[in-house]
């Protein structure tokens, strides 16, 4: 669609006037694209553009920083969770060793995965603000109003 | 009339004045199906809490540390660690690409009427064996909890699924989050109350409370034994028993970002940044929650003791017998119905997650290709599908008995969810190669291993002796599959058909839309509002 606005084919019989000049707030008719600055945003928003902003810097960059910390992030912690199942499955008696008196290595380590949930969560949280800035600027360049980050 | 229920009934009237102000609130399909996308950080924090803190996690652990000492501990690992799983991969392209349900991520590149109809049949299966472990649940545990007040397993079913279906169809997504958020604030409250009892217990000295549960006693066979508590291998035993683990691991940590009424969860807030911060929200208060399971299950364990949980109603009864040793009848009273709160907000959370399914995706999108026959139409199939996936469940959980064996149906779910659901949802974000074929063989390979698996394993086979009466084994020869989760086996097969079924097809137009949805995914670029 793009600048197109939608565009219907008048029916046989359709006395609709096709009309509207360069001067026009709004064309009258079917035929003529509507002003840029009349698109409504699912007007504006087409294949060719998706397309266009995939291929800018800025959103490769957004993609890049993501990856760059949500993949050795998510290995991180699926290593470490599967590290207790994997231990206390296989290595039972290091598990059981008592470290703070009376409590073992396998409860501790058990505790240690909220402690890493709850600082991952954390780390996320503040990293996640800049991924937010970036897609905002993506955003503004293209200059279209949308309300799904607001 | 018993204080529990007088409890129940304030409950129950709370949650029907929620109902009541929710369904004047709720016209149209957005507010019915997403609350119209106002509810904020916080609250949708302290609502997927509430939806997912179920009777498995609350009195489900609590009885199996009591029983099984640190080896149930493991289950609250994986519940919260889970959620990671969903904070960083799922929770905000879900959020800024999709509309009611986890298909329309799938929908938006792929093929929509096999992907949908593939989407829509595994988020039923899902639902159903979470919703049979716990009305089974429900039933079982209201009986036992209103045992003076004379209710029936048969009643209570029929009781929490009237509710269940009062709460989904006149007060939509808004009723159900808001019924979850008085059951989280109930639920952390009586277990922080219990927790510090137990503490109180032990003159709130740590090392005395550990002393106990690593020195715990009991008899067998006329002697007493010590056993410790706090050491893995009570539950998980050789030869299986490790593998069992990691397979169960596995289950919950890549389990709960593929659950279908958690993701629902996601569309009620405004933006993607929102879900990020709801999620954070819903690791603190999952986070303290399963922490405080150690006070729970081990109070239980050391306060209570297996032996005389065994003989007053079980596993299950561990923290409301935990409360009344600690804190009398009144106290039983309040965490009875706490537990009866926990169970409400849970099956009225996959009843609205099961119906907006079927409205959403298979009445609307595969049925009538994408369109609403008349306005309105999609919230009102919604409606009397959550009526009939009411009626069905009432129906299922009266037909299988109080004494059928559902504690697996949860951890059965969860392996569902990760082996069915998450290949697709991952694949459809990050590999730009993944088309329809690959999405409809990963999720019917995931649906189809997981079943199978757990229809071999000791959950369904296995040889009881013929005094057995109550919860016997479905097919009575010996288990093919040694564990009782699949997941280990079903979670890869999953990936592997979703990949396989993509290299062997090829399909260009879910490859262009590739683009659209990335940018969308990343930007939420026209998300909707």
């Amino acid at each position: 669609m793009g600048q197109g606005g939608v565009r219907i084919e008048p029916e046989p019989g359709d006395l609709t006037a096709v009309s509207g000049g360069p001067g026009d707030v709004a064309p009258i008719g079917r035929d003529l694209p509507k002003p840029a600055h009349e698109l409504t945003a699912a007007e504006d928003v087409d294949a060719a553009t998706w397309d266009q902003v995939a291929a800018t810097d800025e959103f490769r960059a957004l993609v890049a920083a993501k990856i760059r910390f949500i993949l050795p992030a998510t290995i991180f912690f699926l290593v470490f969770y599967m590290a207790l199942p994997l231990l206390v499955g296989y290595a039972p008696d290091l598990m059981k060793t008592q470290v703070i008196g009376e409590v073992n290595l396998a409860y501790l380590f058990a505790l240690a995965q909220f402690v890493m949930t709850f600082i991952l969560a954390y780390l996320y949280l503040r990293k996640a603000n800049q991924f937010d800035a970036m897609a905002q600027n993506i955003i503004a360049k293209l200059g279209i109003r949308q309300g799904g980050t607001k | 009339m018993s204080t529990s229920l007088i409890m129940f009934v304030i409950f129950i009237a709370i949650t029907l004045g929620i109902t009541y102000w929710a369904a004047r609130r709720t016209s149209g399909a957005t507010s019915f199906f997403a609350a119209n996308r106002q509810i904020t950080g916080w609250q949708n924090g302290i609502a997927i809490a509430g939806d997912y803190m179920s009777a498995a996690s609350f009195l489900g652990i609590a009885g199996l540390i009591a029983y099984n000492g640190y080896d149930g501990f493991m289950y609250s690992v994986g519940f919260l660690v889970a959620y990671l799983t969903v904070l960083l991969i799922v929770a905000e392209p879900l959020r800024n690409s999709g509309k009611y349900t986890m298909a329309d991520v799938l929908a938006y590149r792929l093929s929509a009427r096999p992907v949908r109809s593939m989407a829509a049949i595994s988020t039923l299966t899902v639902t159903t064996f979470y919703m049979i472990a716990q009305m089974v649940g429900a039933g079982t545990l209201v009986a036992l909890l209103l045992k003076d007040a004379n209710i029936s397993y048969n009643w209570a079913v029929i009781g929490v699924g009237t509710l269940m279906i009062i709460y989904v169809v006149f007060g939509g997504m808004l009723a159900t989050t808001w019924v979850q958020i008085v059951k989280a604030v109930l639920l952390m409250g009586g277990t922080l109350l219990l927790s510090i009892l137990v503490m109180a217990h032990f003159n709130f000295d740590l090392g005395a409370f550990f002393n106990a549960i690593t020195h715990v006693q009991s008899t067998v066979g006329g002697k007493t034994v010590t056993t410790n508590y706090l050491n893995p291998g009570l539950l998980y035993k050789p030869p299986y028993g490790a593998l069992d683990l990691l397979s169960l691991g596995l289950a919950l940590v890549l389990g709960t970002a593929g659950l279908p009424h958690i993701l629902v969860r996601f569309y009620t807030v405004p933006s993607a940044k929102i879900a990020r911060n709801s999620v954070v929200w819903a690791i603190a208060i999952i986070g303290v929650f399963y922490i405080l399971t150690t006070f729970l299950g081990f109070g239980a364990a050391t306060i209570v003791g297996k032996g005389f949980i065994t003989s007053h109603g079980g596993t299950n009864m561990s923290a409301p017998l935990l409360a009344q040793n600690l804190g009398g009848d009144i106290f039983f009273a309040f965490i009875s119905s706490v537990a009866f709160a926990t169970i409400l907000a849970v099956v009225a959370g996959l009843t609205i997650s099961a119906s907006t399914s079927f409205s959403h995706d298979f009445w609307t999108n595969v049925v009538h290709g994408g369109q609403e026959r008349t306005k309105g139409q999609e919230v009102f199939v919604a409606r009397i599908a959550a009526l009939v996936v009411g009626a069905l469940s009432i129906l299922i959980a009266i037909l299988l008995g109080p004494t059928f064996n559902v504690a697996y149906m949860v951890g059965l779910a969860f392996a569902l969810a990760a082996a069915a659901n998450l290949p697709a949802i991952l694949f459809s974000l990050f590999w730009k190669r993944f088309n329809t074929v690959g999405a409809v063989t990963g999720m019917a390979t995931g649906i189809i291993a997981t079943l199978v698996f757990i229809i071999i394993s000791p959950s369904i086979m296995g040889v009881d002796p013929d005094t057995l009466t109550a919860g016997r084994h479905l097919i009575q020869a010996k288990a093919i599959f040694p564990l009782a989760n699949p997941g280990i086996v079903s979670i890869p097969l999953g990936f592997i058909g979703a990949y396989l079924g993509t290299i062997l097809s090829h399909e260009p137009a879910s490859e262009a839309k590739y683009n659209e949805l990335n940018v969308r995914a990343n930007t939420g670029l026209g998300a909707e509002v």
